[in-house]
């Protein structure tokens, strides 16, 4: 007995130091920024000297009536919406082909997954690049492309465009492109784990009772694989919601706010614009963004344990 | 893969196309990066370079070199530390359970799916109060911290594999919580660690919203920072800025190069389930 407690008391010993830090930095630290958020700290004199007044939900308030906010939620609902279902098709059919081993499928393989090992600032360095649009006189990007091809119809504004349908900004579709490209292998990757749990005979059977490689997606693969689906739609809604790096580096927030998002809006408006208290706002919807998605995802995960 | 009959053609097809897809951005950046400042014009954008300099580079390498050594210096202690620390926890979490240590493991991977802005203020308050505030040690400590959920969660889930007959045994000889761990566990580690060590590695290396906020002087900031105000600069050299993304981008794709599979492991270990 008294070994038992020993043992108890050393487990918590190592494991102490970890939780101490997770409880300070990031249940303590989150409390803080509720602490913040609630209060007038919107200039680095008041900030510096650590004096504040709480002013309740107000700065709530003003961001819901705020232009940039709402255009920046808009525009990470749509990101979020496209940019899912980018990853998932592109990921999801990679996975499918690959796991028949067409002749290459390792290069294949490790050529749609190498982006998630690269920097978003070096990724975004080259969709800028690729996406500048320059001017009709001398366009830059793709543009340039479509020019010396001889469609100079073709050519239009890309992340700087301001026309919109409805409330999705059509500048978003490069941001879109860029982050499928990153991450359609992921997809990839959970999809094939799971297709390597799949019995081979249960595709067999099916095989020999004459379905066609789509039935066997539609009817078998697709049902089988709903769990792991779910959670990339999980995990993916919730990069895109922190995907901070990608829109900075890239577009920033563009003409307009086309390509805004609430990371960025809160980066700006605390570390450019001292006001702490916004960005402190900002960042606690998107956690709570974020809570919603990953809370349920967890709980979820622990019970299946 | 025969039994796609006549469509076999059209996968490869699509794989081929696919493959020009994820490839663009590399071929953009090799061709860019190895012409010279008078060809970067605009007609030529998209050739490839008439004749090959390494000139950008060059330029590049004088101007990222000490970032570079600044993003050695970040990523190996705090990569280094924060695997230790997760081995122990994995440990401990998965052969020594007690009463709240499932809630204990939850509540620590909650941090790692946090957007980040939602600590930083406190957090940039808080370096600036112990005096580490615009400085690499600060950054290390603060990538120290956040990848404990990862690195116990990969850990935990390696751990949970050993078969208990292993350490039945020892325990029953009285060993205890270090013992165990020193002579079973250790030992056997070898691929966990390759793969969190591979994963901390890429993700600290890669790293800019932390990076950014907590590093303020040049003299101090890691490459992903530097390369980001590359682009700030008066001109665009694309040439330069083209070369500086290859530099920034080399260490993590050698080291995917050749340990993809364990990358691949620290991919699936981050969506949550074992």
């Amino acid at each position: 007995m008294r070994y038992q407690v020993k043992e108890k008391l050393v487990s918590l010993g190592i494991l102490a130091p970890s939780i101490m830090a997770i409880g300070v930095f990031v249940y303590g630290f989150i409390g803080r920024t509720i602490q913040v958020s609630l209060t007038d700290w919107n200039d680095i004199v008041s900030f510096m000297q650590g004096e504040f007044e709480f002013v309740g939900l107000e700065n709530y308030f003003r961001l819901f009536n705020d232009t940039r906010f709402i255009t920046g939620l808009w525009n990470n609902l749509f990101f979020m919406l496209f940019f899912i279902l980018g990853a998932l098709a592109l990921g999801i059919m990679m996975a499918v082909f690959i796991n028949d081993k067409p002749r290459g499928h390792f290069i294949f393989q490790n050529i749609y997954l190498f982006p998630m090992a690269v920097s978003f600032v070096v990724t975004g360095t080259v969709w800028r690049w690729i996406f500048a649009p320059g001017s009709p006189r001398s366009p830059r990007g793709i543009n340039m492309l479509f020019f010396q091809l001889g469609r100079p119809e073709l050519m239009w504004e890309w992340f700087t465009s301001t026309f919109s349908i409805g409330p999705f900004n059509i500048a978003l579709v490069t941001i879109i492109i860029a982050a499928v490209w990153q991450f359609s292998g992921y997809t990839m990757a959970m999809w094939l784990a799971g297709l390597r749990g799949i019995p081979e005979q249960l595709i067999e059977a099916a095989r020999i009772d004459g379905a066609s490689k789509w039935q066997i997606f539609t009817r078998i693969l697709f049902p089988m694989q709903k769990a792991i689906t779910l959670s990339a739609v999980i995990l993916l809604a919730h990069i895109s919601l922190k995907a901070f790096d990608l829109v900075y580096v890239m577009t920033g927030s563009g003409p307009r706010n086309v390509t805004d998002i609430p990371a960025v809006y809160m980066y700006e408006t605390t570390f450019r614009g001292n006001n702490y208290s916004r960005g402190a706002g900002i960042s606690i919807i998107l956690l709570m963004m974020v809570g919603i998605l990953i809370i349920p995802y967890l709980v979820n995960t622990f019970r299946e344990e | 893969m025969q039994d796609y009959g006549k469509f076999k053609y059209l996968v490869y097809l699509i794989l081929f196309v696919l493959t020009l897809f994820f490839l663009l951005p590399m071929y953009v950046l090799f061709a860019t990066s190895f012409k010279s400042f008078a060809e970067v014009s605009r007609q030529a954008m998209w050739l490839l370079p008439s004749e090959y300099t390494l000139a950008a580079f060059g330029e590049a390498y004088a101007r990222l070199i000490p970032h570079l050594r600044n993003s050695l210096v970040l990523v190996i202690p705090s990569t280094l530390i924060s695997a230790m620390l997760g081995s122990l926890n994995g440990y401990v979490l998965s052969e020594w359970k007690f009463r709240g240590s499932d809630t204990i493991f939850a509540l620590l991977l909650f941090g790692m799916f946090i957007p980040y802005q939602s600590i930083l203020v406190p957090l940039v308050r808080f370096l600036q109060s112990i005096g580490l505030y615009g400085s690499l040690q600060g950054l290390i400590f603060v990538h120290i911290v956040y990848g404990i959920p990862i690195t116990t969660l990969i850990f935990r889930n390696y751990y949970a594999d050993v078969p208990s007959s292993l350490t039945e045994a020892a325990k029953v000889d009285g060993a205890g919580i270090f013992r165990v761990y020193s002579k079973i566990f250790f030992p056997i580690s070898i691929p966990a660690f390759v793969v969190v060590i591979i994963w901390q590695f890429t993700n600290i290396w890669n790293e800019f919203l932390f990076a950014v906020t907590i590093t303020q002087t040049p003299a101090q900031q890691p490459i992903t920072v530097a390369l980001n105000n590359l682009a700030g600069s008066q001109v665009v050299q694309w040439n330069v800025q083209m070369s500086g993304a290859i530099l920034t981008a080399l260490p993590t794709l050698l080291v995917y190069i050749i340990f993809g599979r364990y990358f691949i492991r620290g991919i699936l270990a981050g969506s949550a389930k074992g």
